[in-house]
């Protein structure tokens, strides 16, 4: 049986609601992972997965 | 034949090993990578490119900005770095020389309940209390952790997506 580490300690994932969402744009995947107890949220994971790099232009100048 | 104005891609990759040194520099300790680190920002701040600094105390004091929870260590967590800068030549006046972590950034066992939406990396090697030098700030859609993970994937590092790139013009 899945464990699930939550704000009440590990539980039974069976016991547990389970919501998984993403996101997936030019800039990132993202994936969510929650599980809810009555109505209360007890965990929620998220992985993100870039996409871009940040860059810095060089350039070497001219005499003319 | 002809001379062709160009900057020399090799010089992009010692900028990011610490090969030259046009101003006042640092005293380095050894020939060895730098250690850096990973912070979380929140989603209400607003660091940019002339966040020039980590301005908390790596393990000790979260900087202004900085999520704090259960689980968080002021300054984020060390990133993994086992693959050194490299500088390719695409044509005669074209180059690029770029640099990813080697490993995801992650998170265990943390409660982030603020909203945040950016890591900044930063240098704690260079750095001391206060003032470790800043190298960039990354985003993504805003989130909170509760209880959970937050991983922290990279890009391919490849000369048109590696994390940190520099690129001539």
């Amino acid at each position: 049986m899945a464990l699930i580490t939550t704000t009440l300690g590990d539980m039974e994932a069976d016991l547990l609601e389970k919501k998984e969402g993403f996101v997936d744009n030019d800039h990132e995947f993202t994936t969510w992972t929650e599980y809810w107890l009555e109505g209360e949220l007890v965990h929620r994971s998220v992985h993100v997965q870039l996409k871009k790099s940040v860059e810095l232009a060089v350039d070497a100048a001219s005499f003319n | 034949m002809a001379n062709t104005q160009s900057m020399v891609t090799g010089f992009m990759g010692k900028l990011m090993t610490g090969t030259h040194n046009f101003g006042t520099g640092v005293v380095r300790a050894g020939t060895g990578a730098d250690t850096f680190n990973g912070a979380l920002l929140l989603a209400s701040a607003t660091f940019n490119a002339s966040s020039s600094d980590y301005t908390g105390t790596v393990g000790a004091t979260t900087m202004s900005g900085e999520v704090s929870g259960t689980g968080y260590t002021a300054g984020g967590v060390a990133i993994t770095n086992a693959t050194a800068p490299i500088a390719t030549n695409s044509s005669a006046t074209a180059g690029v020389a770029y640099w990813t972590p080697s490993a995801s950034i992650t998170y265990t066992g943390v409660t982030l309940a603020t909203a945040f939406d950016a890591v900044m990396i930063f240098n704690v090697t260079q750095g001391t209390g206060g003032a470790y030098p800043a190298v960039s700030v990354h985003t993504f859609g805003s989130q909170t952790i509760t209880a959970g993970t937050f991983t922290l994937t990279m890009p391919v590092n490849a000369t048109t997506t590696g994390l940190i790139r520099l690129a001539t013009t």
